[in-house]
């Protein structure tokens, strides 16, 4: 694989680099997508984990440049380490690479020390499939998992020397498109975004796709604004740049208005059904620098109605869409002979919630029994039934840890959030894990939910006492250990809790030492409870990015330009600096930290994100919202009456669940199989 | 309780193989955990009857060679796995080929006698560092430095943190080729083809603490103020046994000698 040759400077008209025969009025221009590696390799020595730069991953796909019709960049704006196992990424990136005349390579983001060294050199932002320029591509994709990825896309779109503001860019660069969870509320980067992309992304990138080649096939009609036009007059790819935001005097949105005709008022999401026809990534990327999780991950369903309403990946991510236990199997067998890994990670937003789960844990044990194959289940509910599950998985391996998300202390503050788990639940849950050989059990809470009091939180403590006693009880043993893990809520644009106030850092931080506090109250139960926090400084910034509006653009580059990098990262966080940068932007434009974040908002207010679309019904939202506080409790549509959330009727899509009522076979031993391409004697396989 | 293990534990080593590999290119940043984890995957996705210690944690039967340092490519290193079933080593070697990312490389692989080490037939090795942006003068005036010393104590950041120790006492030989910029190893035209570049042939006596490239450069900093200009690019070459004549003798020439005699066969 000549995955590192390097390829001369090209002279290539502004948008149809690579095209041989351009029509139309171009302007011409150099854009140089000669490898950089020459370059970078020099600073490789100097730096700390160079192998992260280098490419050279299996399911890595190294095209040839002036073969592509359309050549997109896909980053996830954090490092390697994070931004490789991305399922998002991995998929758009296989998903685009299958498609002959389409082009897709990945960058991430690269540490402080590397970016130094290509400041100084000259070295612009690469690909670490062939080392090309960011810049030269046509579309920039980035998928945000999270809001704190931002200042690292103006890191990424700066050393790229495309500029940060979305007006500034011409015709040659590359049209910026953000997608992910965060994509449903672009307007803190709607400055620095030329586009943004609702729900999944399997089918939105081949139709933009469609789109950029038509128009570079034209030669470019109108350039620029004319492309994002088309893009925007789909309905389901948002161009901020084509709405206005006006406000009212006190600071709130007073409307956000189209601001030329043919441009949709409001934009829709993305929903990709039936899974089963999408079963990727099926050649998952195999990184060779160590990265956060080494498995083959397999989505087995999408989306979530349990109705957790701190909760803005189950809002917005609805219907549930199952794939099949058969089509989970076989992207298993795939995955695992392609990959080389030696763990599986059934992904979904809950789980145990598949309608086949039971036979497809049994299933899966019973084909990988024997080998070293380990099985995860991660993101499980509390449930005796996943016990069941976990000793299904752990048939291979040790039982090391469980994980349960009761998320509240009290039984009225788990009412609020509606995760309808009992404390005889948990307890006897957890109590059978320990009865059948875990040890360890790991318990997730949040701090400062809405409602929330200082004994809401000193009632985990509580909780975790009685976890402790009633598992020695049964167990006989004081060999036992929970972990009580906590994390800041943050309120998310399209849940319940939209209108929510956030509690000030000071709160929070005072309900976690109470709560350190009682867990050590009794010496005899504390010493058995691990306790884990962060404090809350970050959820505020969280909280900021989250529900803000285009003026916390401001505050974003202000950050940035005082040096603000890989805010996931505490070492590389400072509060200081966020509170300080919207101090600086905020007050001149009307409003302050506190009024996006620890302000309770009316029914009556304008969010920011009203005009993006997630299928879910507003007034739905406001009434699960006063539910929340009546502490009234919704059940999941799958098992009981729909309750009109909004979202099937108005994307046009079903609940897609089985049983399907077909069953894993046996797989054929390793060594008997002779049948594939690669298969020899011996069972060796010669991979392709 | 120890699920991991099948009744009557695990099954026994029924053949050992010895296998060169090179790191190559860009992938000579792999560091050796980094090689490792891919190994280890290279053998599952090529379907290799690798054979598991004992224990509560098994692992697969793979043992190192000393191994190039992180950022220094080689054609030479060298490991051993233990198979739970026999296999054609040629085809095992393609298969294993096959399974790695290019630029990690299987370049042979040899039936390992019962008894002995790869260890006991490597006690030197032989590198090529290129010095893009040092004629070959220089680089002469700094060798002859350096080898006229009978110490050259440098320093480097281990784990244990930084220690002195001497460079020069292992270097059995060093000389200076010129040569236009094209790496020796993977013939890629470096971005310094048109720039001066001396490449030192460096052999050196596998000692503790071992003695890199990096440490000879170090030396040569030390007794002639030698201060290259771009990163020092390092090649291994060769491993093995040094002879009295300075020849290395490949740790494989054993096993041939031993399989041409009639070792058993697959």
């Amino acid at each position: 694989m000549a995955s590192f040759e390097s390829t001369a400077r090209a002279h290539t008209p502004a948008c149809n680099r690579g095209d041989p025969a351009p029509r139309g009025r171009v302007r011409w221009h150099v854009v140089n997508v000669a490898s950089v590696f020459p370059q970078l390799e020099r600073l490789l020595p100097l730096v700390s984990k160079p192998i992260q730069y280098v490419g050279g991953e299996l399911g890595a796909v190294v095209k040839p440049w002036d073969a592509a019709a359309v050549r997109w960049v896909l980053m996830y704006p954090d490092a390697y380490e994070v931004g490789l196992p991305n399922q998002g990424v991995q998929i758009l990136y296989e998903v685009l690479n299958e498609r002959s005349d389409v082009l897709a390579e990945r960058t991430y983001a690269v540490w402080p020390d590397l970016e130094t060294l290509m400041r100084e050199h000259g070295v612009p932002q690469f690909t670490v499939d062939s080392h090309r320029p960011v810049a030269a591509f046509d579309l920039f994709g980035i998928s945000f998992a999270t809001e704190l990825g931002y200042t690292n896309l103006l890191t990424a779109l700066d050393l790229a020397g495309i500029p940060l503001a979305s007006v500034d860019r011409t015709d040659e660069h590359p049209v910026v498109v953000a997608g992910g969870h965060a994509a449903f509320n672009p307007e803190p980067i709607a400055d620095f975004v030329d586009a943004a992309v609702l729900g999944d992304g399997e089918e939105a990138v081949l139709e933009i796709t469609d789109i950029v080649r038509d128009w570079k096939a034209a030669g470019c009609p109108g350039g620029r604004d004319e492309l994002l036009l088309r893009l925007a007059r789909t309905e389901s790819v948002y161009v901020p740049r084509f709405y206005d935001v006006d406000y009212l005097p006190d600071g709130r949105i007073q409307r956000v208005v189209p601001n030329r005709p043919d441009v949709p008022f409001r934009v829709h999401k993305r929903t990709t059904m039936n899974l089963d026809e999408w079963p990727y990534p099926k050649k998952p990327i195999v990184p060779l620098a160590e990265t956060v999780h080494e498995r083959y991950a397999v989505e087995i369903f999408r989306g979530c109605t349990r109705g957790c309403r701190f909760c803005q990946a189950g809002m917005i991510t609805r219907p549930v869409r199952e794939r099949s236990i058969t089509t989970v199997g076989q992207m298993v067998k795939q995955g695992l002979e392609y990959s080389g890994f030696t763990e599986v990670g059934l992904l979904s937003l809950s789980s145990a919630d598949h309608s086949e789960i039971g036979d497809m844990c049994s299933g899966l044990a019973e084909q990988y029994a024997g080998t070293n194959v380990s099985l995860s289940l991660p993101s499980t509910r509390v449930d005796a039934f996943n016990i069941t599950l976990a000793e299904e998985l752990s048939r291979n391996g040790r039982r090391t840890g469980l994980t349960f998300a009761p998320e509240g202390g009290s039984e009225r503050i788990r009412r609020v959030i509606n995760k309808m788990v009992s404390e005889e639940d948990l307890i006897r849950t957890v109590v059978t894990a320990y009865s059948n050989g875990w040890r360890q059990v790991k318990l997730y809470f949040m701090c400062g939910l809405p409602t929330e009091t200082d004994d809401d939180v000193v009632q985990i403590a509580r909780l975790a006492h009685e976890v402790i006693k009633a598992g020695r009880a049964a167990t006989g043993s004081k060999d036992i250990r929970c972990t009580v893990s906590i994390g800041g809520f943050v309120p998310k644009p399209h849940t319940p809790f939209q209108w929510a106030a956030m509690a000030p850092p000071e709160v929070i931080d005072h309900r976690l030492a109470l709560l350190k506090q009682a867990i050590n109250a009794d010496r005899q139960l504390g010493r058995a409870i691990g306790y884990r926090y962060h404090d809350g400084q970050p959820s505020l910034v969280e909280g900021l990015l989250s529900r803000g509006d285009r003026r916390v653009g401001a505050v974003i580059r202000r950050v940035w330009e005082q040096g603000g990098r890989f805010d996931g990262w505490s070492e590389h966080f400072s509060f200081d600096r966020w509170v300080d940068a919207a101090a600086e932007t905020l007050p001149p434009q009307g409003v302050d930290l506190a009024w996006y974040t620890t302000r309770e908002r009316d029914e009556a207010e304008v969010l920011p994100w009203d005009h993006l679309d997630s299928g879910l019904d507003k007034q739905w939202l406001w009434k699960d919202w006063q539910d929340s506080v009546a502490e009234y409790e919704q059940d999941d549509c799958r098992w009981t009456p729909c309750f009109d959330c909004g979202v099937c009727p108005s994307m046009d899509t079903e609940i897609q669940i089985g049983p399907t009522g077909r069953r894993l076979l046996p797989l054929t031993p390793v060594g008997a199989d002779a049948s594939g391409a690669g298969a020899v004697r011996h069972g060796l396989r010669v991979p392709d | 309780m120890a699920r991991n293990q099948p009744p009557g534990g695990q099954a026994p080593v029924v053949q050992r193989v010895r296998i060169r590999y090179a790191k190559r290119g860009p992938l000579r940043f792999t560091s050796h955990r980094d090689f490792a984890r891919a190994f280890e995957r290279a053998i599952h996705r090529a379907g290799v009857p690798i054979a598991y210690s004992q224990g509560f944690t098994p692992h697969p039967k793979v043992s190192y060679a000393s191994a190039a340092p992180t950022g220094v490519a080689s054609e030479a290193e060298y490991l051993e796995i233990g198979l739970r079933e026999r296999v054609d080593v040629a085809l095992l070697a393609r298969a294993l080929d096959a399974a790695l990312s290019p630029g990690l490389d299987v370049l042979d692989a040899v039936e390992a006698p019962v008894g002995g080490s790869l260890a006991d037939r490597i006690d030197a090795g032989s590198w090529a560092v290129e010095l893009p942006g040092v004629d070959a003068d220089t680089a002469r005036r700094a060798v002859a430095a350096f080898l006229a010393a009978d110490e050259v104590p440098v320093e480097r950041l281990t784990k244990q943190g930084r220690r002195t120790f001497d460079a020069r006492g292992p270097v059995a030989s060093l000389v200076v080729r010129d040569a236009a910029g094209v790496s020796a190893a993977d013939g890629v035209p470096s971005e310094v083809a048109a720039a001066p570049c001396a490449i030192l042939d460096l052999v050196v006596r596998q000692v503790t603490p071992t003695v890199r490239p990096d440490d000879v450069l170090s030396g040569l900093r030390v007794v002639a103020g030698l201060e290259p200009p771009s990163p020092p690019r390092a090649t291994r070459l060769a491993q093995g046994t040094l002879t009295t004549e300075g020849e290395i003798v490949d740790p494989f020439a054993a096993d041939r000698a031993q399989e041409a005699i009639g070792a058993p066969s697959a």
